[in-house]
């Protein structure tokens, strides 16, 4: 069998749908354009700011099934966040022993997720990310410090954070494989912040994540948070993942 | 987070020089010299316009080979393209998922862009009874039978290794699949290894495999590079392990993030294949991208029986911009480890001689291989006692097992490893595979299951990285290792070795 080349393939192939969870909410415009906003979509804001944690993201996400129709984009995060320190690296986002679990199986995606954040001490997090049988934590934000989501590779890490209801990270800075993840899955939205916000924010506080402004609101302190603009790889996080935005820079058929 | 515990000699044999290099975006511009002892007066690196008057800049290697696989002529740090894949490598953990989201991308018969291109090891939870864990491989085989895919390592009899003829463990480089100048990806953050052999070689996650899987490209951001020059003779009481442990309580886990590691000088060029690859491994704890080493007749001469494909390898333009430069007199050096929890938590051997330890394993990527247990069984044949505590030892690969088996140690009057290893009382050689440096399914052989203090080969020491969240990991070189198996501590191998 004569192995496809690239060219042939993009002919050959066809592409059923796009099932990277679509936080866009820009038309794609080109690859190499740093790219904030102009202007946000007709999309209703949150005019009450409630505590209850289950009032998050406005974009569904569609995971582990094929969806036909496009999610709604995202122009902001709203929840409770749970806050790590500096270096929290993969081993302590999901054991290895948990990766036996295939993310592409709904069942053990599922699973995955209820593992999430369990590898960090107790006596450093008393206060734990997930309670026994949970499969989904009350906490939808999570803030870190520097290097965030060092060590492995395992995008099993991004995906548990995902799977466990982990809309947005803010942290100091990443490791680089495990930012990458997040933005070619989509599962988590990687953002930035200018400030130790590990060290201005405390476990339970409610937040706002204003993507427009690159504002963090901690409304249980009252305080507002510049984060940094998402750089290069917003084009990618735009488009919904590595695989949308290769579609729609040509790169592969739709 | 540099160790504090910077030995009194260190200021010695560190200088360090900063280039100022323009950053394309906020990620590369984190300052990098807030740990960092500077002793020297800082060196000319950047070229004075007189010395060109060509209108290209020099390239770093990295640069080169990434210009190449994205077919430009000129590349900078900080911009992102699109680079040809040579070969791309997956394993028994993230295979499954990476084939699945490419099928989900690419379609339910859709074909890999070059079957020829894509190596197969299952390597990570192997010997276990975990159920899940052996469905990974039977669907790892499924999707290579399918493809059709021409390197697929496959092990089906579980209890004996040996019975599968293609079964290899951790074998990417020994089986000819690293080449100078290519592009390598796995699934792996320990794909860097490959660095050693001079090409771009770095690890991502499934998405990124499965998009590979479909159209053997993938877009990357091109790095800087920082220089780590080591010159020097390597003293008999230190190996590569000592060196990389060195830089990384240098620079700190994050010092080389989203950026290239080179590592050259005269020590560099002493190290043989193996110990350039222990160099290239932990690139990744020190949050680096990609790690090289130029190739030379030591990578020619290792390549000559195991691969026949042409390569050309690409090296450090005179006037390449590096991001910073570190210099480093290796005769100074003293035995390393990097105490539990982090891998930049260096610390002089010696000054933790009153750790007291409960095991050692010798194993992994990282220092599993033959020079490895080589170098293990120097240090109990020098010794000539017995091991104070369990001393787990598990080849990275079949070959290395035979080896363990077969080769003679020098000094030894013709005996093997595993014939010194019995006599010093360590556990039988297991086999080969990834095994406990990452934990793995209860049932992995040298599993932490209790919190217990252990020196180890291995790469990383974060909580519960071996299995145990309140196990305590001190890595450290082979020599060191051994040396503590035999006193119970944490041992400066020179106990044992002058």
């Amino acid at each position: 069998m004569a192995a496809a080349t690239f060219s042939s393939l993009s002919h050959k192939i066809s592409i059923s749908f796009s099932p990277t969870p679509n936080k866009s909410f820009l038309s794609y415009s080109s690859p190499n354009l740093l790219n904030l906003p102009s202007q946000t979509p007709n999309l209703p804001s949150l005019s009450t700011i409630s505590p209850k944690p289950s009032l998050s993201l406005l974009a569904t996400r569609p995971r582990a099934a094929a969806s036909d129709v496009p999610a709604t984009p995202a122009t902001a995060f709203h929840g409770v966040c749970y806050v790590v320190g500096d270096n929290i690296d993969t081993d302590q986002i999901i054991p290895a022993e948990y990766l036996t679990l295939v993310p592409s199986n709904p069942e053990e995606y599922k699973k995955l997720g209820s593992f999430a954040l369990i590898g960090l001490p107790v006596e450093k997090y008393p206060t734990r990310f997930m309670t026994n049988n949970e499969f989904s934590s009350k906490y939808s934000i999570l803030i870190g410090g520097d290097n965030f989501g060092c060590g492995s590779s395992r995008e099993h890490a991004p995906v548990a954070l995902g799977a466990a209801g982990v809309k947005a990270v803010v942290a100091e800075s990443y490791a680089r494989i495990f930012f990458r993840n997040s933005v070619s899955t989509g599962e988590v939205y990687p953002l930035e912040s200018e400030k130790r916000l590990c060290e201005e924010c405390k476990t339970g506080d409610v937040i706002t994540i204003e993507l427009a402004e690159s504002l963090l609101i901690n409304h249980t302190s009252g305080k507002e948070y510049k984060l940094k603009p998402v750089g290069d790889v917003g084009p990618v996080i735009e488009a919904g993942g590595i695989f949308a935005y290769a579609r729609k820079a040509g790169m592969i058929p739709s | 987070m540099a160790s504090s515990t910077i030995s009194s000699s260190s200021s010695s044999f560190i200088n360090q020089k900063d280039v100022n290099f323009p950053c394309f975006t906020p990620k590369c511009c984190k300052p990098i010299t807030k740990n960092v002892v500077s002793v020297m007066a800082p060196q000319q690196s950047q070229r004075t316009p007189s010395s060109t008057g060509s209108v290209k800049n020099g390239m770093t290697m990295t640069e080169k080979i990434l210009a190449r696989a994205s077919e430009k002529s000129q590349l900078r740090p900080g911009e992102n393209v699109w680079v040809n894949v040579d070969v791309f490598m997956t394993h028994d953990v993230c295979g499954p998922p990476a084939f699945d989201i490419f099928k989900k991308e690419f379609g339910e018969n859709a074909k890999v862009w070059d079957r020829e291109k894509i190596v197969i090891i299952p390597d990570h939870y192997i010997f276990t009874k975990d159920e899940r864990a052996n469905r990974n491989v039977d669907i790892l085989r499924k999707y290579c039978t399918e493809q059709n895919i021409k390197y697929f390592y496959d092990i089906k009899d579980l209890g004996d290794f040996k019975a599968n003829p293609d079964y290899k463990g951790v074998c990417l480089a020994q089986e000819g699949h690293c080449r100078p100048g290519e592009v390598l990806l796995g699934t792996d953050s320990h794909t860097c290894t490959a660095g050693a052999f001079g090409q771009f070689a770095t690890g991502i996650g499934n998405t990124d495999a499965g998009f590979v899987l479909g159209t053997g490209k993938l877009l990357l951001k091109v790095p800087p590079t920082l220089r780590f020059v080591m010159d020097g003779e390597m003293p008999d009481y230190l190996l590569a392990k000592d060196l990389i442990l060195q830089i990384i309580g240098e620079i700190s886990v994050s010092g080389a993030t989203y950026k290239s590691m080179e590592f050259v000088g005269s020590t560099v060029e002493s190290l043989s294949m193996e110990e350039r690859m222990t160099l290239c491994n932990m690139v990744i704890e020190a949050g680096g991208k990609n790690g090289v080493i130029p190739a030379d007749a030591t990578t020619y001469k290792y390549l000559e029986d195991k691969t026949s494909l042409p390569y050309e390898p690409l090296y450090s333009d005179e006037q390449a911009r590096f991001l910073s430069e570190y210099r480093f007199d290796i005769s100074k050096l003293e035995p390393l480890v990097a105490k539990p929890h982090s891998p930049d938590n260096r610390a002089l051997a010696r000054e933790c001689k009153d750790v007291k330890i409960d095991r050692v394993y010798i194993g992994s990527c990282t220092g599993g291989k033959t020079e490895d247990f080589v170098a293990a069984a120097k240090v109990f044949l020098a010794s000539g006692k017995k091991v104070k505590v369990p001393t787990f030892l598990v080849p990275a690969t079949q070959k290395v097992w035979m080896d363990v088996y077969s080769l003679p140690v020098p000094g030894s009057g013709g005996k093997t490893c595993s014939q010194i290893f019995e006599e010093a009382g360590c556990d039988t050689p297991a086999s080969p595979n990834c095994g406990a440096c990452l934990g793995g399914p209860r049932d992995t052989y040298a599993r932490m299951n209790e919190a217990q203090v252990c020196v180890s080969t291995t790469n990383r020491n974060f909580h519960g990285r071996m299995g145990h969240k309140d196990g305590q990991i001190y890595l450290a070189s082979p020599y060191t290792a051994a040396a503590s198996a035999l006193t119970g501590y944490v041992t400066d191998p020179r106990e044992f070795l002058q």
